[in-house]
């Protein structure tokens, strides 16, 4: 590909070795990117449900929720809009909690998760497994804010952030991949951002 | 929802270039064996320095997909990284690294009455859409609102209030055709109410405070949250 004549670029990485190719560090901010208006979600009504290919379908309602063994995240996390933000802190249940109450069957290879407002984004089941994803409600300590999804989202942190569905309400267990919203617009199947997995095509 | 089309990593040569108001940049590309898009997609644009250093930003696409040329209109940020050297240093002739299109949530194909409700440089995307509709007569498909500190920080604000788009300014008034002004300040509902009537759709452009004033300015006239689209310019919040 050609060298852009007169491009030196400015916004070289301090700590490459923690960014991702693409992307910038955000700093202290945390940018708000949302295909849909907000929802307003009362925890009353919101519940948390597994199902599709497994055992025992399962659901939590919010209460039951806090109720699991809590789980702790703290890392990076990146977004395919080119931003990383360096040392999060999310604090949620493991899904590996989740799915063994549900126990997946055999053949469950991939999963859907599901939001509120009809998003969905599709996953290989071995990303949400292995203590690599959370369900979430905390961040840095406080109630996750609405625009980042609040009251709860999924977090996929290696993965890029259009994986971690806000508003999320139910993982389906699925034997074949299918894709998500973002998905069938283009975007990748797995977004890797070390891989640089941003849209189909992509490695 | 159908698949948008979806275009790989091409480079575009900069045919024309213009910069309307200080602060922005008209580009003009032709593009190497281009994918046509939907209203509403948008490109990336990646740019690479003699070292392998690459900075890359989206674009939505300006220009009709019946246009030969691709168009990107693109605000300057102040010590923005792309948006800066697009504004100083870009030329005519100059080939850039581009992909695209992207995206299929954010079009509108005239299949639906719509309202779009766009601040500042979101109106891009809603340019692809009213061009779209003048050529092919769909006008009455798409009512626009947009707002604007001021009208030099309004890109197209000549096109738009051609294409019979309300314009509110919100920190200079607007002088209005049959005499008077429109005094500083964002849309009033009355204001919208005959605009939003009968859109079965709404398309939200903007900063991330914008988009959630214009998602609740369209709730407000009743527009069905889960009818909403809503495009954000990553703007920290
Ligand atoms: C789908 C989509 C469509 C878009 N369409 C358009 C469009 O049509 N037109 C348009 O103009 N924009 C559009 N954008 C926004 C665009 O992608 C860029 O975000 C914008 O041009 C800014 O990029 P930049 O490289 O110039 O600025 P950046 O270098 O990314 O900086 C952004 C701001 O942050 C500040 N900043 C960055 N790094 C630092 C730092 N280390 N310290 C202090 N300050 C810092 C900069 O000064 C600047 O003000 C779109 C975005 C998306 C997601």
């Amino acid at each position: 590909m050609p060298i852009t004549r007169g491009f030196l670029g400015k916004r070289r990485p301090e700590r490459p070795d923690r960014l991702p190719p693409g992307q910038y560090d955000t700093g202290s901010g945390w940018p708000t990117l949302t295909a849909e208006a907000t929802p307003k979600l009362d925890v009353e009504q919101w519940s948390m449900t597994v199902d599709g290919l497994v055992d025992s379908p399962q659901t939590w309602s919010w209460r039951e929720i806090h109720a699991l063994p809590e789980s702790t995240y703290f890392g990076d996390i990146h977004c395919v809009t080119t931003w990383s933000k360096f040392d999060t802190t999310f604090t949620g249940v493991s899904v590996d909690t989740l799915l063994e109450a549900a126990g997946p069957r055999p053949e469950a290879k991939f999963v859907m998760a599901h939001s509120t407002t009809g998003y969905t984004t599709n996953l290989p089941l071995e990303d949400l497994t292995g203590g690599k994803a959370w369900v979430v409600w905390d961040f840095d300590g406080k109630p996750l804010a609405r625009g980042h999804g609040g009251p709860v989202r999924l977090l996929v942190p290696h993965l890029y952030f259009w994986k971690s569905a806000k508003w999320v309400t139910r993982l389906e267990l699925m034997e074949r991949d299918r894709p998500g919203f973002w998905e069938q617009n283009g975007y990748h199947d797995r977004g890797d951002p070390w891989l640089e997995q941003r849209y189909q095509g992509d490695p | 929802m159908g698949a948008a089309p979806a275009g790989g990593w091409t480079t575009g040569t900069i045919i024309e270039l213009d910069h309307p108001t200080d602060r922005l940049v008209r580009l003009r590309f032709h593009v190497e064996d281009r994918v046509d898009h939907l209203p509403g997609q948008h490109y990336v644009v990646r740019l690479r320095a003699p070292d392998g250093y690459t900075a890359q930003r989206s674009y939505s696409i300006a220009s009709d997909p019946d246009d030969p040329l691709l168009e990107l209109m693109v605000e300057c940020l102040p010590g923005g990284e792309v948006s800066g050297f697009l504004h100083d240093d870009a030329a005519v002739g100059d080939v850039l690294e581009l992909r695209g299109p992207i995206g299929g949530w954010f079009v509108w194909e005239g299949d639906a009455p719509s309202v779009a409700v766009a601040g500042g440089s979101g109106v891009v995307p809603i340019v692809a859409m009213t061009r779209y509709a003048r050529r092919l007569g769909l006008q009455d498909q798409l009512k626009v609102v947009v707002v604007a500190r001021t009208w030099d920080d309004l890109p197209y604000a000549a096109e738009l209030q051609r294409y019979g788009a309300f314009i509110a300014l919100t920190r200079e008034n607007l002088a209005v055709e049959g005499g008077g002004d429109r005094v500083a300040a964002p849309p009033y509902p009355a204001e919208v109410e005959d605009l939003v009537a009968g859109a079965e759709r709404a398309y939200v452009c903007g900063s991330v405070g914008f988009a959630s004033y214009a998602t609740r300015l369209l709730e407000d006239a009743g527009v069905p949250t889960d009818a909403i689209r809503v495009e954000q310019f990553g703007e920290t919040g």
